[in-house]
């Protein structure tokens, strides 16, 4: 049971965001921005940065949610298994294995990324914006995560309930599929 | 620790901290911006100077200086300009001149910040039991959270982190009298 009256029915974060509405707008502005605005990275590839960070601090409603939306952009499901496990042998980019190093650093503490670990990136073609959405989006779900775990959030146990709203996610983004009101 | 590094990315000069991020990348410095006003200045039974310390608090223990040494500044300016309750804060929140309600949402702020599941229901029974609102429950934990996003962001960039506690001190001042809102330093855009 959430530690909170959270409004029924509505799985991980989403209950806290209809709770309280005034910080669910920048909240989901911030995500939109980050996983889905115009990019260099395609939203699957910051899709599995999310879920990355977010198996590392053992959010079971995040990296199932973000898992099932990077496969849904991806059309793979084992792949996100595998960067859960093993990024460095996983089949992406040289440059996305660079980049999820960074942010599983940024994810135990932002002083752990080293100058070498940046290096390492742009040598595989990281560019600056990419490399400060790699720790923004790592900072975010470091937020998130905690948000929806500190707060004891419901997450379903089905499979196929992830992969419907993935679904609806992927097509509409986040801020569209807030409820509105007030609770200050 | 303080330490002046290169910072990892090519941010604009001379600012410091998370302004320097905020001025790269203004898309995502205002919803960034938006939420610190209303976490920390919106209309909120907890009073501002209480927010900023719970916000102190955690990017101590998350060992931020420009975080901590800048709210630490905002929550002694909320109270007047005197630093003794934040700092009394700072070194032991369960012994510092606070209410019993703040004392037990820093018990769970501080929980929030090594992870969201070491928050158990006796801490929100104590939280309740002193007073506190779901509201306020819900906004320590977010509290918390963004500051652990907040720390990670300055840090995991190697922003620049002032040596001169002044600084931070008329820092303080500005965003206890002034939030959160946009600056001109931020660029306009940079999609990219």
């Amino acid at each position: 049971m959430p530690h909170i009256a959270l409004p029924e029915g509505l799985p991980g974060i989403r209950g806290p965001m209809a709770f309280r509405p005034e910080t669910a707008k920048p909240i989901n502005e911030l995500v939109d921005v980050l996983l889905r605005g115009p990019h260099t990275l395609s939203p699957g590839e910051r899709e599995l940065i999310a879920t990355f960070v977010s198996a590392q601090n053992d959010c079971r409603y995040c990296q199932t949610i973000h898992g099932a939306i990077a496969a849904h952009h991806l059309k793979d499901e084992d792949l996100i298994v595998k960067v859960k496990g093993d990024p460095q042998h996983a089949a992406i980019s040289e440059k996305l294995k660079a980049l999820l190093v960074i942010a599983g650093k940024t994810a135990a503490s932002g002083l752990s990324v080293t100058a070498d670990d940046v290096a390492r990136a742009r040598a595989q073609g990281a560019t600056d914006i990419e490399i400060h959405d790699t720790v923004l989006i790592a900072a975010v779900f470091c937020m998130c995560n905690r948000y929806v775990d500190g707060l004891a959030t419901w997450a379903p146990d089905d499979p196929d309930f992830y992969r419907q709203r993935a679904a609806l996610v992927a097509h509409n983004g986040y801020a569209a599929s807030t409820l509105q009101g007030n609770r200050t | 620790m303080i330490s002046d590094p290169v910072a990892h990315i090519s941010l604009p000069e001379g600012l410091p901290g998370i302004t320097s991020g905020f001025a790269f990348r203004p898309e995502t410095a205002k919803p960034m911006r938006e939420l610190a006003e209303v976490l920390l200045r919106g209309a909120n039974t907890l009073t501002s100077a209480e927010r900023e310390m719970i916000a102190t608090l955690v990017s101590d223990r998350n060992d931020c200086h420009f975080c901590q040494a800048s709210h630490r500044a905002a929550a002694a300016h909320h109270l007047g300009g005197t630093y003794e309750v934040v700092d009394a804060v700072k070194r032991d929140f369960q012994s510092a001149p606070v209410s019993p309600k703040l004392k037990a949402l820093m018990a769970i702020a501080v929980k929030v910040q090594e992870s969201g599941r070491q928050v158990h229901t006796s801490d929100i029974e104590r939280a309740r039991a002193a007073g506190a609102s779901d509201t306020e429950i819900h906004d320590a934990v977010l509290i918390a959270a963004a500051f652990c996003m907040f720390n990670r962001y300055v840090d995991g960039l190697a922003t620049l982190t002032p040596r001169d506690e002044g600084l931070y001190d008329q820092m303080g001042q500005r965003m206890a009298r002034d939030g959160y809102a946009r600056r001109d330093t931020d660029a306009t855009h940079r999609t990219p």
